[in-house]
């Protein structure tokens, strides 16, 4: 549709990737207010209902011998239980609904996004840093009410050399601020990349000579981005953890 | 169809204008996006923390409950089923040594009777065998007497044939003689 309508104007083939990203008003209208209903209301709303569908529906026979459905709920409980337990500790279980909100709607909004003519909200930086922020302070917060002034330890690498400590200490405060930064870009930038490339291949499925190619080119993309769209998820979750079991337990 | 396609362009054109390329880097709509994820990460969050992760945490631990408790009941019965078998083996064992006692007295009681009865058959044929001796001791004597008699008689008779006076005294001497000889 892109290139029949831009074809005009260039003649060839024409290449629009990021189209698919474009945020859109759901109900017309041009201007997007902050409480515009636009695609992105759409697909979160999506991703709600699928984890209310897998987590909530999917478990209401509360089967001791669980049907498909209520397994898949329940192994997604245990996997990120068990990563909470494993790589945080056992105190920072508390959190435990809050990352497994983080994994769910991940896990689910880049499963959403890879249906075709979707839209897929983890793609974009806007979502990924408000995710990323929330995990950043969250844990900047639960450091200082937990250690004090203690929490600085984590900047002062005391097994160092006294003299090389500030040199490091000031790398550490670094990687500590671009923590989010990289945090919220892998996951933006996974999922974009990602779709972008599948949009570039499905191009040139136009011309028909390299056609075949490209759909099985496609083919094996979608395959990776299914595999990313997971991973990513993961990824996201245990840095989560990984940076709580900085804030609660400091020491290096 | 057409119009859609149009207002797609005119949208792509815009996005180009103000943020060549990205669409994530047109700030104009972040807020839009930020108002929305909020809803759907409170809502996820109450979903899952009042009603998904509680029910899921019951239902894995009902099951792990269930699971102790089936492994405890098979325990108990593995346990009963041993004992069952050591109280059969021990009834197997005592019915055994009863049946070795009975016999063993049945024995004894047998052999006892045996016993009697062959002290009384050997009384009996002691006393029949004294009785059948005292019997042939009477033959015997009572056939000297006759023979001493027939002998007497006879050379008494042959003495008388040959014409002597045959001595009664002389032919009973001779006769004893004889005999013991």
């Amino acid at each position: 549709m892109a290139s029949e309508a831009h074809g005009a104007e260039t003649g060839g083939l024409v290449f629009h990737p990021m189209d698919q990203f474009i945020v859109k008003p759901l109900f017309g209208g041009d201007t997007i207010h902050w409480y515009t209903v636009t695609n992105v209301t759409l697909w979160m709303a999506l991703s709600v209902v699928a984890v209310i569908g897998l987590m909530v529906l999917g478990t209401r026979r509360r089967a001791v011998v669980p049907s498909r459905s209520q397994s898949i709920g329940e192994l997604a409980y245990g996997f990120v239980y068990k990563m909470v337990e494993d790589v945080a500790g056992k105190d920072a279980i508390k959190f435990f609904p809050y990352i497994m909100t983080l994994f769910m709607f991940i896990v689910m909004a880049n499963f959403l996004g890879l249906l075709p003519m979707s839209f897929a909200t983890t793609s974009h930086f806007a979502v990924t840093i408000v995710l990323a922020l929330m995990v950043f302070l969250t844990v900047t917060i639960v450091g200082f009410v937990k250690n004090g002034a203690g929490f600085l330890g984590l900047f002062w690498v005391s097994s160092a050399p006294l003299a090389l400590r500030p040199v490091l200490a000031l790398i550490e405060i670094i990687s500590y601020f671009v923590r989010p930064v990289s945090h919220s870009i892998r996951l933006a930038g996974n999922i974009m990349a990602g779709h972008a490339v599948l949009k570039v291949f499905a191009g040139f499925a136009a011309i028909a000579v390299v056609s075949p190619l490209s759909v099985v080119a496609i083919t094996a993309m979608y395959g990776l981005e299914v595999l990313v769209a997971f991973i990513q998820a993961y990824v996201f979750t245990i840095l989560t953890c990984v940076y709580l079991k900085d804030a609660l337990h400091p020491s290096h | 169809m057409a119009t859609e396609t149009h207002e797609a362009t005119s949208h792509a054109a815009d996005a180009a204008a103000s943020a060549p390329g990205m669409p994530q880097l047109d700030f104009s709509n972040w807020g839009n996006q930020i108002f929305w994820l909020m809803i759907t990460l409170v809502a996820i969050y109450f979903v899952l923390s009042r009603i998904a992760l509680p029910r899921i945490a019951a239902v894995l631990a009902e099951r792990q409950g269930t699971i102790t408790n089936d492994i405890a009941a098979a325990e108990g019965l593995k346990v009963k089923a041993a004992e069952a078998e050591e109280a059969y083996n021990k009834a197997l064992a005592d019915a055994r040594a009863q049946a070795q006692a009975i016999v063993a007295e049945a024995k004894a009681e047998i052999q006892v009777e045996l016993d009697a009865a062959i002290a009384k058959a050997d009384a009996e044929i002691a006393a029949k065998a004294a009785e059948s001796e005292k019997a042939i001791a009477e033959i015997r004597a009572g056939a000297l007497v006759a023979v001493k008699e027939v002998a007497s008689d006879t050379a008494t008779e042959i003495v008388s044939t040959l014409g002597g006076k045959a001595d009664v005294k002389a032919v009973g001497a001779a006769v004893d003689t004889r005999i013991k000889g």
